[in-house]
């Protein structure tokens, strides 16, 4: 493997995905180094999950290559085990295991996969719990915890597996208002620490101050890509000008 | 008419000495018939035609048919079968006890399968898609998150269909059986009393019934602490 090579954490090459009949990514492009922050933003339907969910082979692509960290990811379940170690993942939907306390969402992955000690394992979990601020909730239920603290709860397990790559997917949009910027506080934590993150959203605010490069989607295809200041100031495509007023006028 | 209380009270405790009879058909069919029902249950979501297709089958074919014409065929016509007499299951199916519970327990399985079927794809598949995210292999989802859920939707149906089960052990005094159905039918045989002992018999099983409702609540009850919110 070539210096060059170790830099890349994910690299997207011509993927394309159909679902049935319907061609939901078309010929898409990506590479994100290690320490690179990218944020995906586009119109609903025009990809973003589908995208993301391909990178951690939550789907399969059906043409194409994706390597992450040099494992191309093919139907091999040892190389979709071995990726998906590498590779963390944030739902819009939280997806907290209900019937397990705070702290045991956070031991599983580790006893399961990792099968490192208990002790060793519960103290990975409240040092995670330590980092997005939520150590005091350790035992409790996800029910009981607000939509932000869940949401918290959510990227310290993805942690916990220590992993090269976070993936958030939409991690604001089912989140009342006043506790969408608890969770982007806590990204931008991690960002800071100089965790590779790909990060679909629609909080421009976010984008624009973290992000290394926006990626704008629209009917399957990166229509551009581009460092924020260019993207928001001078974005070169139509399309993408008309996304950005839509977004920002409300 | 006038009820003989006399009657009740002498045929209530007579009907008891089956209650142990009831209640053995009623653990070990149920022990013996869930066990059934999770390999029905693999097998049907294992995704391989081969495995899944005999487990449809066999499900239909319990739940389409009346339980005491399967009782019927097994103890009565099995037996004629010179397979089945030289078979090691014969001392099982010899036995009017024998035939009861295996006939019970086939019946049982197929049904909790199909209860044990739904709580499974009741299972958010956000929470499948977030533990195949941690890396955990098919199997360990299987094992640590989707059954566990999958229980604890499953219980209320489950609890219902113990009930049925409670219920169908009855059917087991059809074959000489003397479980407390039994025995109230050779009380009313001896004593022309249809009416006190029947009606007796069906308190006995009211009671049962409540007493297996509320064992199922209160562990209901304890496995979904976690959705109250207070601890
Ligand atoms: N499992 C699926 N089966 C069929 N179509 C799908 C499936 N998942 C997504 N799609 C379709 O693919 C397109 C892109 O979806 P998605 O990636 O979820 O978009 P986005 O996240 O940008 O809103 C949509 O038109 C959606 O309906
Ligand atoms: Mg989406």
């Amino acid at each position: 493997m070539s210096d060059n090579q170790q830099d890349v954490i994910v690299q997207v090459e011509n993927v394309d995905k159909f679902f049935g009949d319907f061609q939901a990514l078309k010929a898409v492009n990506l590479t994100v180094a290690r320490g690179e922050r990218v944020v995906v933003c586009g119109p609903s339907g025009s990809g973003k999950s589908t995208l993301i969910r391909c990178i951690n082979r939550l789907e399969a692509h059906s043409s194409g290559r994706i390597l992450i960290n040099g494992h191309e990811l093919t139907d091999d379940v040892k190389d979709i085990d071995a990726v998906r170690r590498e590779v963390g993942m944030v739902f819009q939907s939280f997806n907290l295991f209900p019937h397990l306390t705070v702290i045991e969402n956070l031991m599983l992955a580790p006893k399961l996969v990792r099968k490192t000690s208990k002790t060793e394992n519960r103290e990975l979990a409240m040092e995670m719990l330590a980092r997005v601020k939520i150590q005091d909730q350790a035992e409790k239920w996800p029910s009981a915890l607000s939509g932000g603290q869940q949401q918290r709860v959510a990227i310290a397990r993805a942690l916990c597996m220590n992993p090269e790559v976070i993936l958030f997917d939409e991690p604001t949009s089912a989140l009342d208002p006043e506790m969408i910027s608890e969770v982007l506080d806590v990204m931008i934590d991690l960002a800071k620490e100089g965790m590779t993150m790909i990060c679909v959203t629609h909080e421009m605010g976010f984008a624009r101050s973290v992000a290394d490069k926006v990626v704008f989607m629209d009917q399957g295809e990166i229509v551009e890509t581009g460092p924020p200041a260019t993207f928001f100031d001078s974005p070169k495509s139509d399309r993408t000008r008309l996304f950005l007023q839509q977004i920002l006028s409300h | 008419m006038i009820f003989d209380l006399e009657l009740i009270l002498d045929s209530i405790p007579q009907m008891l000495m089956g209650l142990g009879l009831t209640l053995q058909l009623l653990f070990l069919s149920l022990a013996l018939g869930t066990a059934l029902a999770i390999i029905l249950l693999l097998m049907r979501i294992s995704g391989r035609w081969v495995l899944a297709a005999p487990a449809m089958a066999y499900i239909y074919i319990f739940r389409g048919t009346p339980i005491l014409v399967q009782i019927f065929i097994i103890y009565y016509g099995l037996p004629q079968l010179e397979l089945v007499r030289e078979s090691i299951l014969w001392p099982i199916l010899r036995e009017p006890f024998g035939c009861a519970i295996v006939a019970l327990s086939l019946n049982t399985g197929a049904y909790v399968s199909e209860i044990f079927r739904g709580g499974v794809l009741g299972v958010d598949r956000g929470l499948k898609e977030a533990a195949s995210a941690l890396g955990l292999s098919a199997r360990q989802r299987f094992i640590y998150i989707t059954a566990p859920i999958a229980i604890r939707l499953s219980l209320p149906a489950y609890s219902n269909d113990v009930v049925s089960l409670m219920k169908s052990t009855a059917l087991a005094s059809t074959i000489t059986l003397l479980d407390m159905t039994g025995i109230a039918r050779t009380i009313v045989a001896e004593t022309y009393a249809p009416y006190e002992v029947f009606l007796s018999l069906m308190v006995i099983y009211l009671v049962l019934t409540w007493m297996i409702q509320r064992s199922f609540g209160w562990i209901e009850k304890r496995m979904s602490r976690h959705v109250r919110s207070e601890i």
